[in-house]
Parts: C-alpha cells; structure tokens; sequence
C-alpha cells in the first residue's frame, strides 16, 4: 500500500483508499492473501486478506448462532445448600433487574447479553451465505454488514462469561456450585467470536460487497 | 516506521480535497452526501463530535458519583442485612483471600471508569486545543479507550448473576442496590462518549504542525 505524498493536483478518487481512522490517501494495491497492509500514518490495518475468509465467518457465525441459543435456554450455575438445589440461566440474570424502577436495566441487560449478539450473528450469516457460496450479495447486505458492526461494542457476551467467573467465586464459600451446559457454550462463544473477528477483514469485505453487487 | 519522530507528510482525503468513508474507507469527491460502497453518511469531519464527547462524558460522570456512593448490591445473610459499594465489594473479595478477583474487579469497577474519564477528556482537550504531540500515543490511547470501556459492566454482570443464583429461599439472599443502576448508565454514557469521538482529529493537530 503507498501513500500518496503531498502534492496538490486534482486527484481523482478511484482507485484509492482513505483509512477510517487517520483519513490518509493511499493507493489501492492487490495485497497477496496472507499479508496485511498497514496504514503509513497510523499503522491502522487496512487489508489483510485471507483464503476463504467468506466460508470461514459464515461458519463460525453459524456456530455461535447455535451456542448462544444453547446458552441462553440450559442452566448456567446450579447451587446446591442444604439439600436445595436452584438453577439459573441467563433468563434469569437479565430478570435480576425487573423489580421497580430497576426495570430499564433489565431491557439493557437483555438486550447487551441476548438480543444483540443474536441479532449480529444473524445479520452476519445474511450477509455471508450468498457469498461464500459465490452469488451476489443479498438485497439489503450492505445494510446488515453496517448494522452488525455498529452493534459490536455492544455485544457483551463475553464479558458476562467472566462475571460469571467472579460471580462463581463469590459464592463458593456459601454452597456447592455446580456449573452448568451453558456455562461451556458461552465458554465456546467467546472462543468462535474472537476467531471470528480475527478472520474478518472489514475493508475487504466492504469491497466484495461492492464488487459483486447485481447491476 | 523508521521516521517515527518526525510526522511524515502524507496527504489526507480532505487536504486533497476529497472525503473518505469511515467505515468502509472508500473515497468520495467532496458534497457526496452518503458512501457509494456502504452507505454511511459521509463527513470529513465530525464538526460536532466534541459537543457529543463532552455531554456523554458530563452524564457519566454525574451517574458515576451515585454509583461509588450507594451500595452495589444488598445481601441479608441469616436474617442480618449487609449492604456493599464497589469497593466494599473488593475489599471483601480480597479479605476472602481472592486477591486475583478482587484485582479483576478493582481494575474493573475502578481504574477502567476513572482512566476513561481521564482519558476522553484529555484526547478532547488536547484536540481542541491542538496540542502536538511526536509520537502517536494519542491515538493508541484512543484505541485502548473503545476497547476496554466495555469490559466495565463486569461489576454489573455479578450483581445480576448473583441476584438470580441466591434467591429467596436460600440463607444468603442478594438484591441489586441503586449503585447498580447509576454505575450502568454510567458505563454507556462513557461507551457512547468514546464513540461520538472523530479519531481523524487527533490526526489534523499533526498535520498543522507538518
């Protein structure tokens, strides 16, 4: 990737690449897959494109689709104290807040751990499936790439798997703990999310959805 | 980089008169109203972008005061009713003997939100004001700002887990305290704050010193 130096001709702009986070001009060069190309200002990624990336995020969006699901419905800790035993699930969590004026917190809650990764796993395999398999992109693709990646600061499964862990070391001292199904398979979310986002080149995509788009 | 000293002269989308996407990173002739690739509104810069980083930063902040006033969560344990903060809570952890959760929720609960706010309002300042700097600290600072805020709304996550896990009729019952709610708009205020933010300002303080 070059930069282009100042010089103040008109320049046209096809054919080059502004980075998101620096605004520097660049060139837009072919990067071989496997390498990645750096802004020269910011050293910002632009390009790292890899071999069927496509195939690879449709999967793993798949995956996490079906292990959030799983998650959500088993058990994720069960206690046991003095021949009681109570179950919770991440239903129960979010309803942790549904008393009085608490009640927003719950809709947030709910929102941050379920509603938002479900929703960008789904808009992630709208976009991926007629690509990895070679077709044009669907109709409303750019607008649920765009939607996904607006959402993903605010997808926070990951971090209530570690609250989970402090939660669980918190109350060892009062009863048995027993961790449950749900437990692992937000254990495996977070490992397929991170994959996930390291698969993903946001730029490339933005260009193949671009390219392939039906004239 | 081997000239990291000195900022190199390279042109920006706006000096060459053009505007580029930042989301997608394609590039536009100026008075193109939305990005032919993705669709975003284009802007070359965010002209109100301090505005909104000042009143989400003003708003977390007055929601975080309540938050490390107020107890986070109230317990009654046989029948004796024992309410903690945010920092109660560590410091019960650590008396447990959990220095490494207690750490977790200290780094957590306290030294994420204060660095934050420290944080954004230093990038804030120092782009209004035009403070140059040599290195790009500032915008690895930005970086590291948008991705840890998140993981502040651990303390929250607890509270909820244990609400649901140690209910009514068990020895130890748990109820969220009003610091739960104040610390968790203040969370997504910060959150939104770092957001609102144009990075490519931090830039344009090395371009007038180019």
């Amino acid at each position: 990737m070059n930069p282009i130096h100042a010089h103040r001709d008109q320049i046209s702009p096809d054919g080059l690449i502004a980075c998101p986070t620096c605004d520097a001009l660049h060139k837009e060069a072919s990067v071989p897959v496997g390498m990645s190309a750096k802004c020269v200002r910011c050293g910002h990624v632009l390009l790292r494109p890899r071999k069927s990336a496509m195939t690879q995020i449709l999967m793993l969006a798949a995956t996490a689709f079906i292990l959030m699901c799983a998650g959500i419905f088993f058990p994720f800790l069960e206690l046991q104290a003095g021949g009681r035993i109570t179950r919770s699930s991440v239903f129960d969590a979010v309803l942790a807040f549904s008393d009085g004026y608490m009640m927003p917190i719950a809709f947030l809650l709910g929102a941050l751990i379920i509603v938002v990764p479900l929703v960008r796993f789904v808009a992630l395999m709208y976009v991926f499936a007629p690509m990895s398999l070679g077709h044009h992109p669907a109709k409303f693709a750019p607008g649920a790439f765009r939607l996904a990646e607006r959402l993903s600061p605010w997808s926070m499964a990951e971090i209530f798997i570690v609250g989970v862990g402090v939660a669980l070391i918190k109350v060892t001292g009062l009863a048995t703990v027993l961790i449950g199904p749900a437990f692992w398979a937000f254990c495996g979310l977070v490992v397929v999310t991170v994959l996930k986002d390291t698969f993903m080149c946001k730029l490339t995509v933005w260009k193949t959805l671009e390219n392939r788009r039906p004239s | 980089m081997e000239n990291a000293g000195k900022p190199t002269p390279v042109l920006t989308a706006r000096a060459a008169g053009l505007v580029g996407c930042s989301r997608c990173g394609r590039v536009h002739e100026q008075g193109v109203a939305s990005c032919a690739r993705c669709g975003s509104t284009l802007q070359s810069r965010d002209t109100l972008a301090l505005q909104k980083v000042w009143a989400w930063w003003l708003a977390g902040l007055i929601a975080y005061i309540p938050a490390n006033i107020y107890p986070m969560l109230r317990m009654i344990q046989f029948g004796r009713p024992h309410e903690s903060s945010i920092m109660g809570g560590v410091i019960d952890l650590a008396q447990h003997g959990d220095l490494w959760v207690a750490f977790v929720v200290f780094f957590a609960s306290i030294i994420i939100p204060i660095g934050k706010f420290v944080a954004i309002a230093y990038l804030a300042w120092s782009v209004k004001k035009g403070v140059q700097t040599r290195d790009i600290g500032r915008l690895h600072m930005y970086e590291v700002v948008e991705f840890i805020g998140r993981w502040s709304m651990i303390d929250v996550f607890v509270v909820a887990i244990l609400t649901a896990l140690l209910q009514m009729d068990f020895i130890v019952t748990v109820s969220p305290g009003i610091a739960a709610f104040s610390f968790t708009v203040s969370v997504v205020c910060t959150m939104i704050s770092a957001q609102s933010f144009d990075p490519r300002t931090i830039w344009d303080a090395h371009e007038r010193d180019a």
